[in-house]
């Protein structure tokens, strides 16, 4: 199979649904950040041209904006850059899109895409390294999409453009540079399917997003000391897939989750409420968390460096663990 | 903007709008006070000729967003009274089954796609249904009603850029009852809080075209809306205007009571015009100098007026036994439906 870089992969799932679906249209065009890969979105721009707007810099409006669109039977593709500025969008993100639908009693559909970029990216300080998903966790009626793979983001990317919900589709500044294997083909991802991105028996690691990344990594080095790691990517944090989380706990009896949201009321806290509450039963030592800890992000490397979840740390976490039993 | 003149039929039109409204809300203040409900709601008596204007000139598909004072917008849009007065007692026949309540009342059948509770809320989500009608070449246009309170919140500065940018079918219907209104007269809140001396002037400056109108006078307010439609369907861009509009001395308190019944013998006979509230009766409520002009330019005869003024109050009492017979939604049904 070809490899393709994950910004790649995105672009070809843009293309796909805006040469599908004529009330596609894309708010905001540079969807891959203003790395050296904005570049790709060229074509698109001459492809499209009437179905690419350059807004102003709105972000609560351009939240907005998108749901009343959905609801009159559009399908925008909203970018807010950074996710660190959604929050100016916050508003009609939890109060407009979230709850139309219920609000409505399934009368209004409000079939938005919000596309953002996360994470600690090298320097961003502490206005441009936020993630937001586990405040968007937080506020029912959004699906939260974090793919960590460029075949992951293709096939989700179609489904998320499909979707007749309102859905934040998250990408890790830093993904946008990985190749894999991604098929040529258009293909969608359901929602609420985990991955097993490496299976194994002694301990479950949970990663969503670029740590997934960093879980491997950590898993390579725990196989050089005879430790066997599953590493295990929900991919949607809503709709949420407990099924596979929990039949992989019950295997390994052990599960360190990996994440890049703040310790407190973090998506590694809810996942792990998640097992206490339906697999207790199946751990055999408790559990543990490497996420940021909670505090505001510093701009310095070696500062920023404390903070970030890494290979190595998250291989100290297994080794804990097992030492545990 | 010159005196515009109604003719038969829409005149007629427009008072059955403003006819219905009002006894509505008279039945939702009533209701409140039976505690056949515990919510808050936002009385929009003395502010009917404006929606009532606007709505006679949008067509069947055109797409309407409204703000928290928003009984008179979804009752004069022609929506079922029942099942908006069920919607305002939580009631599971309710537009929304009970989820939404009086502040979040919807009727995308006909066009009426949200009332948002946030201030300022329902202008971005109208120019976003103006986008994906734009989207969609769509002949339609999307209308917000808001009140002059909007124009203090920043959202709504940012929609009017992005509708002047790419010329969006958009008319944003400013209902201004913060001058003069009865409250701020009476040593009560005054609702704007701006240092803007002229609501038209913050459009302007993007260059959406902008225009104010007296409010209370339904044929100067269609006639505005009739032109902003227009405008909007030949691809010229959005239009705001500015209704200058006056509260009816119950909307304050903020709870209110009903300070006055309508009585539409009072249009045609002055004796029947007393308390304190006189002067209202006598020269505000547009729904009585509707009343009059229509009986003075011979379109109808006091009688027949009086006439579709008993069925609109048998209409409403209906749409009330209706809500008040209807069951409350199922508790089992709490989680169902926030996703498609």
């Amino acid at each position: 199979m070809r490899k393709t870089s994950y910004a790649a992969a995105m672009v070809e799932a843009l293309r796909t649904s805006l040469a599908n679906d004529p009330h596609v249209t894309l708010v905001g065009s540079y969807v891959l950040g203003l790395g050296p890969k904005r570049v790709l979105m060229d074509p698109i721009r001459a492809e499209f041209p009437d179905r690419l707007y350059d807004p102003p810099i709105s972000e609560a409006a351009l939240v907005s904006l998108g749901a009343g669109a959905a609801m009159a039977g559009a399908r925008p593709f909203v970018d807010l850059g950074t996710g660190s500025f959604s929050y100016v969008g916050w508003s009609p993100l939890v109060n407009e899109a979230a709850v139309a639908r219920y609000m409505s009693c399934g009368r209004l559909r409000v079939p938005v895409v919000y596309h953002m970029l996360h994470g600690l990216r090298g320097g961003g300080a502490s206005q441009h390294s936020h993630s937001p998903q586990a405040m968007l966790w937080n506020a029912a009626g959004l699906e939260i999409v974090l793919p960590s793979s460029p075949r992951d983001v293709k096939g989700l990317l179609r489904t998320a453009i499909k979707s007749d919900n309102p859905t934040v589709f998250i990408n890790h500044a830093r993904l946008m540079d990985i190749e894999d294997d991604v098929p040529e083909d258009d293909y969608a991802i359901p929602f609420g399917q985990a991955d097993i991105k490496r299976p194994g028996r002694d301990v479950t690691i949970v990663a969503t997003s670029f740590v997934v990344h960093a879980a491997l990594a950590a898993a390579d080095l725990l196989a050089q000391e005879g430790i066997e790691a599953e590493v295990l990517d929900p991919r949607t944090l809503v709709p949420f897939d407990h099924a596979t989380l929990l039949d992989s706990v019950r295997r390994t009896g052990r599960l360190v989750i990996v994440d890049e949201t703040n310790l407190s009321c973090g998506v590694a806290a809810e996942i792990a409420a998640i097992v206490a509450e339906e697999g207790f039963e199946h751990l055999r030592t408790p559990i543990a968390r490497v996420t940021r800890p909670d505090v505001p992000t510093p701009f310095s490397k070696p500062l920023e460096d404390a903070i970030t979840p890494t290979a190595e740390k998250v291989a100290a976490a297994v080794r804990r663990v097992l030492k545990a039993a | 903007m010159a005196t515009a003149a109604l003719d038969q039929k829409t005149s007629l039109s427009i008072f059955e709008r403003m006819l219905m409204m009002r006894h509505f809300e008279e039945a939702v203040i009533r209701l409140y006070n039976e505690r056949q409900f515990v919510s808050h709601y936002h009385i929009y008596i003395g502010q009917e000729a404006t929606g009532a204007g606007v709505l006679e000139a949008l067509g069947d598909n055109d797409l309407i967003c409204t703000t928290h004072r928003n009984h008179g917008h979804i009752i004069g849009r022609g929506s079922d009274p029942g099942r908006a007065l069920a919607e305002i007692l939580g009631r599971a026949t309710g537009f929304n089954g009970g989820r939404g309540g009086a502040l979040h009342i919807c009727d995308p059948d006909k066009g009426f796609l949200s009332t948002s509770g946030i201030v300022g809320g329902c202008a971005p989500l109208a120019t976003g249904a103006a986008y994906g009608i734009k989207v969609k070449r769509e002949p339609h246009v999307a209308v917000a009603f808001f009140g002059d309170g909007s124009l203090e919140e920043g959202i709504v500065l940012e929609a009017f850029n992005i509708a002047a940018l790419w010329k969006l079918p958009v008319v944003y219907v400013c209902e201004n009852n913060s001058a003069g209104a009865t409250g701020a007269q009476q040593g009560g809140y005054s609702t704007a809080t701006t240092a803007v001396e002229s609501f038209t002037r913050l459009p302007a400056a993007y260059g959406i075209h902008a225009v104010k109108v007296d409010g209370a006078d339904a044929a100067t307010v269609h006639a505005a809306a009739r032109d902003a439609i227009a405008r909007c369907r030949a691809g010229s861009g959005s239009v705001f205007i500015e209704a200058a509009t006056l509260r009816w001395p119950g909307s304050s308190p903020l709870w209110p009571e009903l300070a006055t019944t309508f009585d539409l013998d009072q249009a045609f006979d002055p004796a029947r015009i007393g308390g304190p509230h006189s002067d209202w009766i006598r020269d505000r409520d547009p729904l009585l100098r509707l009343a009059r002009d229509i009986v003075t330019q011979r379109f109808a005869t006091a009688a027949q007026l009086k006439a579709r003024d008993a069925a609109a109050r048998e209409r409403i009492r209906a749409a009330i036994a209706f809500a008040v017979e209807s069951p409350m939604p199922a508790p089992e049904t709490a989680l169902a439906g926030v996703f498609a």
